[in-house]
């Protein structure tokens, strides 16, 4: 119990106190501390967030629950084991491929507002895991790859620059793969980066239908 | 004894300037990259305004001017050989991010954009000049994310969250690292011909601060028991724009797209201390200027902030004060939307912390411990040097912020952390894989981990009454109000005293965690031991110095002396005491004059 807690202090800070004067045991990740590198996702009275973009005054009480996020094997405390995660993840090559890959000593290619737009809100994952483990269709099926995968899929499939699209449709267009989707919204909810999980999933979903990536 | 591995190359560290040297060693050399986090969770990936690159895409720039700017805003502490190759280098380096899928903001030609920052500026007429090319406020993360996807993709080999905690040196050679796996609490033996370390810099020493809980200087610490001096550690930067209280950061891109720093009484100030650039001067300047408008009772409230004003009315004012204009001629004039959208992450962390929606209010900020530009002491190949003859440790490397080529100096310019991550992690992972291709292994010995296993049990098994916690808050309050951006003899002696107190005190920490999965108690109490021998040398190092230049500013001793002090700063660290020694700066083309913005 912590008695002097301040409106405007952030619930990581405070698992710090109770860890540093309470209870040294407790065990959990965390780096940035603003919300950038993505360690410290947690179930808060029963959501998914980012410790340390969360304050006291946001929960509107003074009772916390910290939960681990759901769907992963727990190893302590509010720590999971993330590879299944991860594997998920590269599962879709998610790194930029080409194989016209400018030489060293070229320039930049070019590339218009527009074309980077298209793809701008994707590139803000952090790789947290609170969309996909909010996701009631990854707690039952762990094999699903994810709303995270799929938003990783998706920055590069729409960017103008990569060639890679065709062979990550291939691997999407899959009943464990974008088709998992059964659009619940708790991914777009969960995101502490605001991206537009549950519309990029759809685009992906349309190139597939359309076989165009307009 | 089991967990032993082999490599040709162990890099430590896994953000930028790790992730670049992985790239390129990988590419010959048997490697493995080692870090205590995930590699994604890096400090890298919090930087935000852009890396610096005279590429000329709106405006003419030119390395020369680069090299120049970079020289004046570290006081000419800098190394100028290694200024002027990392300037060159820059251009490249950013096509060769492109090339790799970094997602930058495109002018309307579709080049790459770029953006005013503090201390860039066209060397003829003094103005600020568009050389930071970025991806929103999150070039970073953009940066990270990119070379992390490239790993990947080459199939570099990681070993995440495992904590190394010391170094083996054999003959005066680098042989290897030991490291804790978290997972398990087993301890790990990698052999190897070479190591490289990026571990980045310790701004946790201070109570406010920019920088992640994980910034706990472990890479010099590492070293500096090994016998390793630490470089210029009295340098350190404190950036003028943290949220107030939180310490959170709030890019310099804010000022390069025409945000203003306003006084209690509603004043633009800067232009009193930096007449020529104003809210562009360097962060040292701008830190300074803080503190002395709030000293004479000018916060805002009267409390220690002012304020950081991005509306666009008060930007479109003092842009048209300034004459500022657009590339095409036309005057300078920002909407909402346009704030919006060139610094998304700005604002979202503004509604979060602050409650504030920074297009229509102003945002409360304070000077905030930011960057170390000291560190390991390397040549511009990246190869760490131990004396003041600039002796090479065969094997071993250090790159990005855990390193003092010195490309920084004195203060560094933003956009130039950035750079050199990528610079410096690229040239240290080629060199050492040249250097491992015709080097042979070192015997490792075997008890190569008791050093380590005697640490942790000392830790495990203490049995005192102190709280690590406790140590480490009146770490950071003594050294932000004593070693900070102003300080005085009297201020940093108290401090010393004050570490030396905590230092006893940490030998009688105790633990509630006895056991050996995922023990942060463990790892936290480390890391507190790491951050109290570097508080100890940089404010050993602070305290000798008797002039003021770049980010070690003194009351008692005002002014910049070339005569005495223009020299780099190496300490050793031995038990209850710090040896200081000197090694020159190396000047080629520019000679110190006074630095006027």
């Amino acid at each position: 119990m912590i008695t002097d807690a301040e409106e405007n202090e952030l619930i990581l800070d405070l698992l710090e106190r109770v860890r540093g004067y309470h209870d040294g045991t407790l065990a959990f990740r965390r780096s940035c501390a603003h919300g950038i590198c993505g360690s410290d996702a947690m179930r808060i009275n029963g959501r998914n967030r980012l410790a340390c973009k969360v304050l006291l005054k946001d929960l509107g009480t003074n009772q916390i629950t910290v939960e681990p996020i759901l769907g992963l094997p727990v190893i302590k405390d509010l720590i999971v084991d993330m590879e299944p995660f991860y594997e998920h993840y590269r599962s879709v090559l998610p790194y930029f491929m080409c194989p016209d890959d400018p030489v060293e000593d070229e320039k930049e290619r070019l590339q218009s507002p527009e074309e980077r737009e298209r793809y701008d809100d994707t590139t803000k994952c952090i790789l947290c895991a609170c969309c996909t483990t909010s996701c009631p269709v990854y707690w039952s099926q762990g094999k699903y790859v994810g709303p995270a995968a799929i938003v990783n899929a998706h920055r590069f499939i729409f960017d103008n620059r990569d060639c890679g699209a065709e062979d990550r449709l291939q691997i999407l267009n899959d009943k464990l793969g974008v088709w998992g989707c059964r659009t619940v919204f708790n991914c777009t909810e969960a995101c502490p980066r605001d991206i537009k999980i549950t519309k990029a999933i759809a685009e992906v979903k349309r190139a597939l239908t359309t076989g165009r990536l307009d | 004894m089991g967990n032993q591995h082999q490599f040709d190359i162990v890099i430590v560290g896994a953000g930028g300037a790790g992730l670049m040297a992985g790239l390129y060693a990988s590419r010959t050399a048997k490697i493995a990259v080692l870090s205590k986090l995930h590699p994604t969770r890096s400090h890298t990936g919090t930087a935000q305004g852009g890396i610096g690159a005279a590429l000329g895409n709106l405006e003419e720039d030119h390395p020369e001017w680069h090299t120049f700017d970079t020289v004046k805003g570290s006081d000419y502490l800098g190394d100028q050989d290694a200024i002027e190759f990392m300037c060159n280098e820059a251009v490249q380096a950013i096509y060769e991010l492109e090339h790799m899928g970094l997602p930058f903001s495109r002018t309307p030609e579709g080049r790459i954009a770029q953006r005013p920052f503090g201390g860039h500026t066209n060397n003829i007429t003094g103005k600020p000049v568009r050389r930071s090319c970025y991806a929103a406020d999150r070039t970073g993360h953009m940066i990270l994310q990119t070379l992390y996807q490239q790993c990947i993709r080459n199939q570099v080999t990681f070993f995440d969250e495992y904590e190394v905690m010391d170094l083996i040196l054999v003959n005066g050679i680098a042989t290897g690292v030991v490291a804790v796996e978290l997972a398990t609490g087993e301890l790990h033996t990698f052999h190897a011909k070479a190591v490289i370390f990026a571990t980045g810099g310790h701004g946790r020493i201070w109570e406010i601060t920019s920088n992640a809980y994980a910034y706990t200087g472990d890479g010099i610490a590492v070293t500096l028991r090994r016998g390793i001096p630490a470089e210029d550690m009295e340098f350190f930067q404190f950036h003028p724009t943290g949220i107030y209280k939180f310490g959170i950061l709030i890019t310099e891109g804010v000022r390069g797209e025409g945000g203003v720093l306003i006084n209690g009484l509603g004043e633009r100030f800067m232009g009193k201390y930096a007449p020529h650039v104003k809210d562009l001067a360097s962060r040292d300047v701008i830190s300074r200027s803080m503190y002395l408008e709030m000293q004479a009772g000018r916060g805002v409230n009267g409390k220690g902030y002012l304020y950081l004003d991005v509306r666009p009315e008060t930007v479109n004012k003092y842009a048209q004060i300034d004459g500022r204009t657009r590339p095409d001629g036309s005057s300078y004039k920002v909407t909402p939307e346009e704030i919006l959208q060139k610094l998304p992450d700005i604002v979202d962390f503004c509604r979060t912390y602050l409650g504030v929606d920074p297009v229509s209010q102003p945002m409360p900020v304070q000077p905030t411990a930011h960057y170390t530009m000291g560190g390991i002491p390397t040549n511009m190949y990246g190869q760490v040097v131990i004396d003041e003859k600039n002796t090479i440790l065969p094997g071993l490397y250090a790159a990005g912020e855990v390193a003092c080529v010195s490309i920084h100096g004195a203060n560094r310019l933003g956009t130039n952390s950035l750079l050199d991550l990528i610079v410096f992690g690229k040239h240290a992972g080629l060199n050492a894989a040249e250097y491992v291709d015709g080097a042979a292994f070192q015997p490792m010995p075997d008890d190569a981990a008791d050093f380590v296993r005697g640490q942790i049990d000392h830790l495990r098994n203490s049995t005192g009454s102190e709280k690590a916690a406790a140590i480490s808050a009146e770490m950071k309050r003594t050294m932000f109000d004593h070693v900070g951006v102003f300080r005085t003899e009297a201020g940093m002696s108290q401090a010393l005293n004050d570490i030396r107190n905590l230092k006893e005190r940490y030998q009688h920490i105790r633990l509630d965690d006895r056991g050996k999965v995922f023990n942060m108690d463990m790892l936290n109490a480390w890391e507190l031991g790491n951050l109290l021998d570097l508080a100890e040398v940089t404010t050993a190092s602070a305290l000798v110095r008797t002039e003021s230049r770049g980010a070690h500013a003194r009351e008692d001793y005002s002014k910049r002396d070339d005569i005495n002090w223009l020299k780099h700063t190496l300490a050793w660290l031995h038990d209850g005491h710090v040896e200081l020694r000197y090694k020159p700066v190396t000047i080629t083309r520019f000679e110190p004059k006074e630095r006027v913005y």
